[in-house]
């Protein structure tokens, strides 16, 4: 499926409509809930190290730093894609098996269109741009949300959060971050595409692809996490 | 004209197409017609190249689609129109997007000239004021319309139609027909219709081929398929009583026994139904 996705468009401007159409629906239509995911994982990671932590000797800052690590090294990462896998890829596996049932994509190739190149690359290139956007969106929002919980919950003022932010800060972990997230962009991308694409009967079949993609993707973006954290950390 | 020479195809271990020759002649509407499993769908998937064949030949207008590199199909696919049975129309677009897309894909008009050939094809398929509907707003007459239209926006020399009748009423189902049969005259196309529906095959089968699991078994016109010899196709086509019945009305008149003009009450009132058990005497 990945070989026929490269070839020549028929006309550029009408892939380049597509993959701008794609680039919303998969990036403003799981803004709000890579949002709220993002602000409760942040405020959870804070109040819940705030418990762990409850020797004298350990600064109040160390909450920031944990919270900050966690949220950028693997909850932004990690949890946001498997909560975009069930978003993302149930909605790309149920729109390519849509079409694929009702003769949309027989339609398209008859008209004389490739369609892995207009209807499967634009969506996993579209992933590959948002995917990314929403992972750094979520870094800040979980940060955020950890500063919230601590100085609302008085467990501590936001000027000692602010200032844990800054100690010990170690910038490879961003790139880390970013490295998994276009990991897992793609893999949600193609998994969904490649089930979507190759659905075979009718809406049964539909539901059964959704959920076998989210499945999938998920176990691959566990192993690939694990991979990734084996060798690049 | 399309030329069908042999062609086979199976999947996995059955054969649907068993050395199918043919020739679908342009102007003309050719219909494929067979029972449900007889293989026609198929073969219409190999005439377009959605399934590749095992063996045989299509051959169209001299180009041999078998033997085309990937470049010259496309090429040739622009040529090709289709109407699906369930219409295949793209749901998220309006019908004007989905008439104008073919446009939007392989012209370079600009908007305005776009709309007017959009608004050209709609007017000709009866379809005025539906230009902002969503294909979920209109219903199923007006989406084979709107398939129709697409079909045709490119100007094809080639117009495919999967069962075009399938889920339509009798009344809805003849203006489909007629449509079809006008634009194929207007626009001299090559047209292939893929059906079981008895009155398309009467009112425009102007070339008819009936598969029998796979064979070519009988091949004619709308006018020699009412009184063939073959036992299948008869068992396919008067497999109504409605039918067998006009068959023998229609033999009757042919022989001159009764009268092109009388109306049915006043056959039936001089002893029809002897008629129609074989006592054709005392009708006369």
């Amino acid at each position: 499926m990945m070989k026929g996705m490269f070839t020549k468009p028929e006309n550029f401007k009408m892939y380049w409509k597509e993959l701008m159409h794609q680039s919303v629906e998969i990036g403003m239509g799981s803004l709000w809930i890579v949002t709220v995911i993002s602000i409760f994982m942040g405020a959870v990671s804070a109040v819940q190290t705030a418990y762990q932590l409850v020797s004298p000797v350990i600064q109040k800052e160390t909450i920031a730093q944990v919270v900050r690590d966690t949220v950028i090294l693997e909850f932004a990462p990690t949890l946001v894609c498997i909560v975009l896998a069930g978003v993302v890829g149930s909605k790309i596996a149920g729109e390519l098996g849509n079409m694929r049932v009702s003769e949309q994509i027989d339609a398209l190739e008859i008209m004389g269109i490739n369609t892995k190149s207009y209807l499967v690359a634009p969506k996993i290139f579209a992933s590959l741009i948002t995917i990314p956007l929403l992972v750094i969106l979520a870094m800040a929002l979980g940060i955020y949300g950890g500063r919230l919980a601590g100085s609302m919950g008085g467990i501590l003022p936001a000027e000692t959060f602010d200032r844990g932010l800054l100690m010990n800060f170690v910038p490879k972990n961003v790139w880390f971050a970013l490295v998994k997230a276009y990991t897992f962009a793609f893999i949600i991308s193609s998994v969904s595409c490649f089930y979507g694409y190759n659905v075979k009967g009718g809406a049964l079949e539909i539901g059964r692809a959704s959920t076998t993609a989210v499945i999938t993707s998920c176990v691959l973006i566990l192993f690939a996490d694990y991979i990734l954290a084996f060798f690049l950390l | 004209m399309i030329e069908i020479k042999n062609v086979s195809k199976s999947f996995e271990d059955k054969q649907i197409l068993k050395g199918i020759s043919a020739v679908m002649e342009t102007g003309k509407t050719n219909l494929i017609i067979g029972t449900s499993g007889s293989g026609k769908t198929v073969l219409q998937k190999c005439m377009v190249g959605l399934f590749e064949v095992d063996g045989g030949e299509i051959i169209f207008d001299g180009k041999n689609l078998t033997h085309m590199t990937q470049e010259e199909r496309k090429e040739l696919r622009q040529q090709i129109g289709m109407l699906f049975q369930g219409s295949a129309l793209f749901d998220s677009m309006t019908v004007e997007q989905n008439v104008k897309f073919p446009l939007d894909m392989f012209t370079k008009w600009d908007l305005q000239k776009k709309i007017e050939r959009v608004n050209d094809v709609l007017e000709r398929v009866e379809l005025k004021d539906t230009n902002k509907k969503y294909p979920s707003e209109i219903s199923g007459g007006m989406k084979k319309r709107v398939g129709i239209a697409r079909a045709i926006v490119l100007k094809p020399k080639y117009l495919f139609c999967d069962e075009p009748n399938s889920g339509l009423d009798p009344q809805t189902s003849m203006v489909i027909d007629k449509l079809i049969h006008e634009i194929t005259i207007e626009n001299n196309m090559t047209t292939v219709i893929n059906t079981h529906d008895m009155n398309s095959v009467m009112e425009i089968g102007e070339n008819i081929l009936y598969l029998y699991h796979g064979i070519k078994e009988w091949e004619g016109n709308n006018k020699e398929i009412i009184f063939n010899k073959n036992k299948k196709l008869n068992e396919f086509i008067f497999a109504s009583e409605f039918l067998r019945d006009a068959k023998d009305m229609r033999m009757l008149e042919e022989k001159g026994i009764i009268d092109n003009d009388r109306n049915m009450d006043e056959i039936m009132r001089d002893g029809g139904a002897n008629l129609l058990m074989g006592d054709e005497d005392k009708v006369k």
